[in-house]
């Protein structure tokens, strides 16, 4: 299946815990601005993932440059947080000075970010809304060009995309006028549009596939746009086709095994033997495990990438790795004008 | 191997006897806790197996289990009831129940309990109600917790046949979550914002309006223009029909933190062999040391297994180097996959242990075991029992 993301700037990247979805934001940010370009990476859960991510200081408000490429490509990082994003917010539209304080005072800030459904999520998207439209200039509108060529969006992981995404219905019910209901109804439009679409990251583990496969649906229900499941951390295999098959019904060939490693030189006892065995068994019975899994997410018709697991944890040097891999489907993107 | 990366401990960290644990009559809780997708819930489910296969009479609460860790529990649907577990070998007199929680549901459940009909209604149909009772950050944990003080409370009644409750935590970044987001629901209850919201309903208006001032009102009039007015309505009808309730409440969730607290808890606290999650087991026992709260150990799951002895990675790669070289027949292939397997494994065991090692020698106190990771997903009771088998084996 072709990975032809057609109009798309904002990649949103989901996944469950543990499946490494900051790295792979990373890697893909660093693959989009290989075109050349200039890419927006947001992350929103103050976990400061970028930074460790890249080796850079800890990303604030501000949007950061944390990587340049050869090419004159580069990334641009962003922590987004909730209060200083309202504030911003307010300062903006309400010109608040000393009220703003007194919100805060209140609790009523921590109150708009922590509690009230919906506000705190409108607001995470609204900064990345925000940077998709504006222009070199600085303004919303005009003929300059764009600032961003695309943007990524480490988003919260597959249990909470949907609802994430979806801040409209939510916060439309609840705050039913007013400009956060207009801005959480523009946010919509766009994450709607074709300018949207949303990855799924995943292992081939039973968990992260089913959550996987009921997120594609989720998001295909609220009228959004899944476009790829990217499979992270896959083993190369180190037994032949044939070989699994006969390790996963105990049915490797014991003498002539023991043959080869006693003329190659190997002390053979009977221990190592049965123990490399058992270790091809549990081996077998893990790809195996894999490939049903591996069938499972090609049940949900998305292009399915792979990326290798990395041997030695992940550092800014490895992003690379994964980025050349995911190079192919994203850098022959055509940035709109 | 295990010898040689343990040999660089100082003193071995002390072994986790889980049998001894819920042998102990005395014990009534145990709590799996730590970071998202370390294996809490498999821990919990094997560990309410054994305990009940040893004689115990068990219920396990999971809050959000494989749907096959669910299947080989006779789980098929989130119900929020306790339900009997069969198929399990009860001739030592144990029993097993388990449940899933449905967060919602146990909130409903409060409200309809502690509040009278009408009033209950006009919660349950709040639009702020609905959204704070499905998607509060912290709504999960706060109900596990009431949950665990409902299936304690209801200990040896004959519908509730249990002694020993096994409760899986929520997922979550941090384990810490399990224990703070109580305190954290109590004080957006308590806080000012929503007693500044209430208070003028409360003290009749102007009585209200003069203790806060100016503040007060440029406050609700900035809040109605972002929120927009009803929003702020619907708070307060929320907050308003909630009051009652809220000693209810707070009192119910700090007699359920104090409850875990006693001696009657043990905390066991589940990492990978990963260093992040190794690091939130860190952070977890450092915060239960300082609560005072009962650590009975870390499991540290799903340790890569090592069954081949007595072969280096270096020289079982070197081997496999020769045996490829030598245009070999299929099985010289063969054998030398087999090679780099155990060489892989071997260093990702080496690397797993060394992590492990590292916090025995920051907390060389606390009793770990180590389970070996599964070639499948757990999806019967035989895979629990051995799961059962790896906790108690150390």
């Amino acid at each position: 299946m072709t990975t032809d993301w057609g109009q798309a700037r904002l990649h949103v990247v989901t996944g469950k815990g543990g499946t490494g979805k900051t790295t792979v934001a990373s890697a893909m940010s660093l693959a989009l601005a290989s075109t050349p370009g200039r890419v927006l990476l947001t992350e929103v859960e103050g976990r400061q993932g970028i930074s460790q991510t890249f080796d850079v200081p800890p990303l604030g408000t501000e949007e950061t440059r944390v990587v340049r490429l050869p090419g004159g490509g580069e990334v641009d990082g962003l922590s987004v947080e909730p209060k200083a994003a309202l504030l911003e917010y307010l300062q903006l539209f309400y010109k608040l000075g000393r009220a703003g304080r007194l919100l805060e005072k209140f609790g009523a800030i921590d109150f708009a970010t922590t509690i009230a459904p919906g506000v705190r999520d409108v607001l995470l998207i609204g900064k990345v809304y925000e940077a998709n439209r504006r222009r070199r200039d600085g303004r919303h509108r005009g003929d300059a060009p764009l600032t961003y060529d695309a943007l990524v969006l480490d988003a919260p992981p597959t249990g909470r995309i949907g609802r994430f995404l979806s801040v409209n219905s939510e916060v439309a019910d609840l705050a039913r006028v007013g400009p956060i209901h207009s801005q959480a109804e523009s946010i919509t439009r766009l994450l709607q549009s074709e300018q949207t679409v949303v990855h799924l990251v995943t292992l081939l583990e039973e968990m992260p596939v089913q959550e996987t496969l009921e997120a594609v649906d989720e998001l295909r229900s609220k009228g959004f746009r899944p476009a790829s499941i990217i499979v992270n951390m896959v083993r190369r295999p180190l037994l032949e086709d044939a070989a699994i098959g006969q390790a996963l019904a105990g049915r490797l060939h014991k003498p002539s095994i023991r043959t080869q490693l006693t003329e190659a030189g190997v002390t053979v006892t009977p221990e190592l033997v049965d123990g490399l065995l058992a270790e091809a068994r549990d081996h077998a019975q893990r790809v195996d495990l894999e490939r049903e899994q591996r069938a499972l997410l090609e049940e949900a018709g998305l292009p399915i990438v792979e990326l290798p697991l990395l041997p030695d944890g992940v550092d800014s040097g490895s992003v690379r790795e994964l980025a050349d891999v995911l190079l192919p489907h994203f850098a022959h993107e055509q940035v709109p004008a | 191997m295990t010898t040689t990366s343990q040999a660089r401990v100082a003193r071995p960290a002390p072994a986790l006897d889980v049998d001894t644990l819920v042998a102990d009559a005395s014990i009534g809780i145990v709590v799996c806790c730590g970071s998202g997708g370390v294996g809490k819930t498999t821990t919990a489910a094997a560990l309410g197996l054994r305990a009940a296969e040893a004689g115990r009479r068990v219920v396990v609460l999971t809050i959000d289990p494989a749907r096959r860790l669910a299947q080989s529990l006779g789980l098929t649907e989130l119900d929020n009831t306790p339900r009997p577990v069969t198929d399990i070998d009860a001739s030592a007199g144990g029993s097993l129940h388990a449940m899933m929680l449905d967060m919602k549901r146990t909130f409903d459940e409060v409200v309809i309990t502690h509040a009278d009909p009408d009033k209950a209604e006009q919660i349950l149909a709040n639009p702020f109600y609905q959204a704070v009772s499905s998607s509060f950050a912290g709504t999960q944990e706060y109900m596990a917790m009431e949950k665990l003080g409902q299936l304690k409370a209801s200990e040896g009644s004959p519908d509730a046949p249990w002694d020993l409750i096994v409760v899986d935590t929520p997922p979550s970044r941090s384990a810490l979550d399990f224990l703070d987001a109580p305190n954290r629901l109590g004080s957006f209850l308590d806080g000012r914002f929503i007693r500044l919201l209430t208070a003028p309903a409360k003290a009749g208006g102007r009585a209200g309006l003069k203790v806060f001032g100016v503040g007060v009102q440029i406050v609700t009039s900035t809040m109605t223009k972002i929120l927009g007015g009803q929003m702020l309505t619907d708070v307060q009808t929320f907050v308003n029909a909630l009051d009652t309730m809220f000693g209810g409440f707070r009192e119910r969730a700090d007699e359920t933190y104090r409850l875990l607290s006693e001696e009657g808890t043990a905390f066991l606290v589940v990492a990978a062999p990963e260093r992040d999650a190794l690091r939130e087991a860190s952070y977890f026992v450092d915060r239960l040391e300082a609560d005072g709260m009962p650590l009975a150990g870390l499991v540290v799951n799903r340790i890569g297994r090592v069954e081949a002895t007595g072969l280096t990675p270096s020289k079982a790669l070197a081997v496999a180097e020769a045996l490829e070289d030598g245009n070999g027949p299929k099985s010289a292939t063969t054998a030398a996959g087999l090679l780099r397997l155990h060489a892989d494994l071997v260093r990702t065991a080496q690397r797993q242990h060394e992590l492990a090692d590292r916090f025995s020698r920051a907390h060389p106190e606390i009793p770990v075991v180590h389970v070996p990771a599964l070639g499948r997903d757990v999806h019967d009771l035989a895979g629990l029992r051995e799961i059962g088998a790896a906790l108690a084996a150390s």
